[in-house]
């Protein structure tokens, strides 16, 4: 079998599937490869995972029509709290707070389960007339010509190409046949995921505690339900993961205090080992880097689904404009358009983000004062306040034309 | 035309080539203008015939000339665009090199070393005519674009940019481009031959031009890429202009 397309996009997770949509929109043919079944991948039961959705990404998804068939299982975030805390002292800080009321746009963002997108994504590629999907194969190798590109798949057909797009997660085999290498390091922490019911309402306020050993993120998920990611060093994560579910809640529970009444879990737990991997480039010949394989972030900022969806509305504006010129959409000039705009993104948010995680998660109380006057003044200062709120809403920048 | 090229001199057209399409070398200006140059172009073109640039081959059945390809920066995606394309360039190195590209990128495109008098002397007419940064290096600017509308069918469109004459435009032309940033070589402009925009939409009118339509490329030294600007029209700058109707 072969196949001929523009955009041969190796990865159907979700980053995948949102660049072949938003392509599509404009002609472009795509060809999505996933090496993970269909049914593994749409049907999947809750596992956890929720994405904190900036408004920049709910406007895009909006855009792309996605929005539309996942808004109802979506939870408002009208406040972020954030909360220095040291274990049983609970949430008695000195607190940062946000509020959407602070920005026009209406709430900061949205909290959405994975299942929900990843299963409207699938039947979204499945059906649209300029988009192959191809499930349950794996990308076993790739060649580059002057003239085009082709994909070899595990049983041995082949897709026909322009340009190739590795959106095939943190570790990347597009990057790596591409001779592009990563930079990055071990946090040597581990998040604990899981979801929690509790006895009151949550009133669609987020809340981030900074505990000396790593942060733990409340999220706010529909009905009286809540997402939690915890860090921990890794041998201490892996042994509270190794605990039965009661002794698991007895360790949860004292590290933000009881102001959500009782709580019990709802659904399995996870465990992610954090580290942070960038690549070194996110273009090659012919060959585009978007999502985690151009940039695996620490979760704590919530900022990974965000950033990769940032990647594809510049990458998809950038080759749709490239494309109705009449250019090459794999020519270096074209690709280092994309290059360009994000790598100030790119840079700029994984140094905050790892300065962030390490001012934190540090017990010093030099640096523990340090912070607290540091949210005290970024507080005090309505337009430090404004920015960083709206950095978290994801409306800060040169913003594509999808997000704005 | 037929130009029968040494199988041993293809190496060093396509070394050539290279040269001329690599974004970050010799030309780096050039690429870096190309996308609003384009998008003036591609949007000029579908307003004046009708096109829509979602549709597949949205300039098929257009006819265009583009006068100073070069390397073929501008044939080449109008010929992606459907357009038949001929490209012409006074430089006779330049064919075989642009040549050696367009085959590398599977396109057709009809490449000459000839000049706009000597197309006008063949009979040939086109749809649209590319006239990029020529006017300001020919000799007899009103003879030139008399050839360039007697180039084009009735009511064809005649896209051209130049380079504005005032102390901006010294400063930024030749000091700028040819001295500090050492974008192009030195000698390449000669800034007593530059045009306002009010002598060009003069010049074009005496060569039985309409003039439609004029607007500014503007640097941006923040993010490094040009803008089209409504009103800045003060060093490089297009315009749009039509043939006549019925032939005059
Ligand atoms: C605990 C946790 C919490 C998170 N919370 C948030 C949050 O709140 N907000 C947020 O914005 N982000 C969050 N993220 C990050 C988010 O999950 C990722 O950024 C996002 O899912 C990246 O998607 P992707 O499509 O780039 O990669 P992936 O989801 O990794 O998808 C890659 C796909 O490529 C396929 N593949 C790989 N190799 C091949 C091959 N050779 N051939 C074919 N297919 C291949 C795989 O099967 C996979 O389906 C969180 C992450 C974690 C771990």
């Amino acid at each position: 079998m072969s196949l001929n397309s523009d955009i041969a996009i190796v990865g159907g997770g979700l980053i995948g599937p949102v660049l072949a949509l938003a392509c599509a929109k404009a002609g472009l043919k795509c060809v999505v490869v996933d090496a993970q079944s269909m049914d593994t991948r749409a049907n999947a039961k809750f596992d956890g995972r929720a994405y904190a959705l900036a408004l920049a990404s709910r406007r895009m998804l909006n855009a792309l029509g996605i929005w539309q068939h996942v808004a109802e299982y979506a939870q408002n975030m009208n406040d972020i709290k954030v909360t220095d805390g040291r274990q049983g002292d609970g949430a008695a800080f000195l607190g940062l707070h946000f509020s959407s009321d602070e920005i026009e746009d209406g709430p900061m963002g949205s909290m959405l389960e994975d299942r929900y997108l990843r299963r409207t994504m699938m039947q979204m590629i499945d059906r649209h007339p300029d988009i192959t999907h191809l499930s349950g194969t794996r990308v076993v190798a790739q060649t580059i010509t002057a003239q085009g590109a082709s994909l070899t798949l595990d049983d041995g057909s082949v897709v026909t190409t322009t340009l190739i797009v590795g959106a095939d997660g943190r570790q990347s085999s597009t990057a790596a046949r591409a001779g592009i290498t990563r930079m990055g390091w071990d946090y040597k922490q581990t998040a604990l995921v899981c979801a929690i019911a509790h006895e009151a309402p949550h009133n669609g306020i987020a809340h981030q505690f900074f505990m000396p050993s790593g942060p733990l993120a409340i999220l706010p998920l529909p009905g009286n339900r809540s997402s939690i990611v915890w860090t921990e060093q890794h041998n201490l994560a892996n042994a509270i993961h190794r605990l039965p579910d009661n002794d698991y809640l007895q360790v949860l529970r004292p590290r933000f205090g009881d102001f959500l009444g009782a709580i019990e879990l709802c659904g399995p737990r996870h465990v992610y080992p954090l580290n942070l991997t960038i690549a070194r480039s996110f273009t090659g010949p012919r060959v585009a880097l978007a999502g985690d394989a151009a940039h695996g972030v620490h979760p704590i900022a919530g900022q990974g689904l965000n950033a990769g969806l940032r990647d594809v509305a510049a990458l998809s504006e950038v080759l749709i404009t490239a494309h109705q010129h009449g250019e090459d959409i794999a020519s270096p000039a074209v690709l280092s358009r994309y290059a360009q705009w994000r790598s100030f993104d790119t840079a700029a948010l994984a140094t905050a983000t790892d300065l962030f995680n390490r001012l934190f998660s540090n017990d010093n109380a030099l640096l523990r004062m340090g912070r607290d006057l540091g949210m005290g003044l970024v507080n005090a200062l309505p337009s430090a306040r404004r920015t960083a709120i709206r950095e978290a809403a994801g409306l800060n920048g040169d913003l594509p034309k999808l997000m704005q | 035309m037929a130009t029968t090229v040494d199988p041993s001199e293809i190496a060093k057209f396509e070394a050539m080539a290279a040269e001329w399409w690599d974004s970050e070398g010799k030309f780096k200006p050039l690429h870096m203008m190309n996308p609003v140059r384009l998008s003036y172009i591609t949007q000029q073109i579908c307003a004046e015939f009708n096109r829509i640039l979602d549709s597949e081959a949205p300039f098929s059945g257009l006819r265009i000339l583009d006068i100073g390809c070069g390397g073929g920066l501008l044939c080449e995606p109008m010929a992606r665009l459907g357009a038949t394309v001929v490209g012409v360039d006074a430089a006779e190195r330049n064919i075989p090199v642009a040549m050696a590209h367009a085959a590398q990128s599977g396109l057709t495109i009809d490449y000459r070393h000839t000049t706009a008098e000597a197309l006008v002397a063949a009979g040939e007419t086109f749809d649209v005519i590319l006239n990029m940064e020529v006017v300001e290096h020919v000799a007899d600017p009103l003879a030139y674009l008399t050839a360039c509308r007697q180039l084009l069918k009735p009511g064809g469109l005649h896209l051209c940019s130049t380079i504005n004459r005032n102390p901006k435009s010294f400063v930024m032309a030749i000091v700028g481009a040819e001295y500090v940033m050492r974008w192009l070589p030195k000698g390449t402009h000669d800034w007593s031959k530059f045009i306002t925009p009010d002598e060009l939409f003069k010049l074009m009118t005496q060569a039985g031009l309409e003039p439609v339509d004029r607007k500014g490329y503007q640097f941006n030294p923040v993010t490094w890429g040009w803008r089209i600007s409504d009103r800045d029209l003060s060093v490089n700058y297009v315009t749009a202009s039509l043939a006549p109707m019925s032939a005059a």
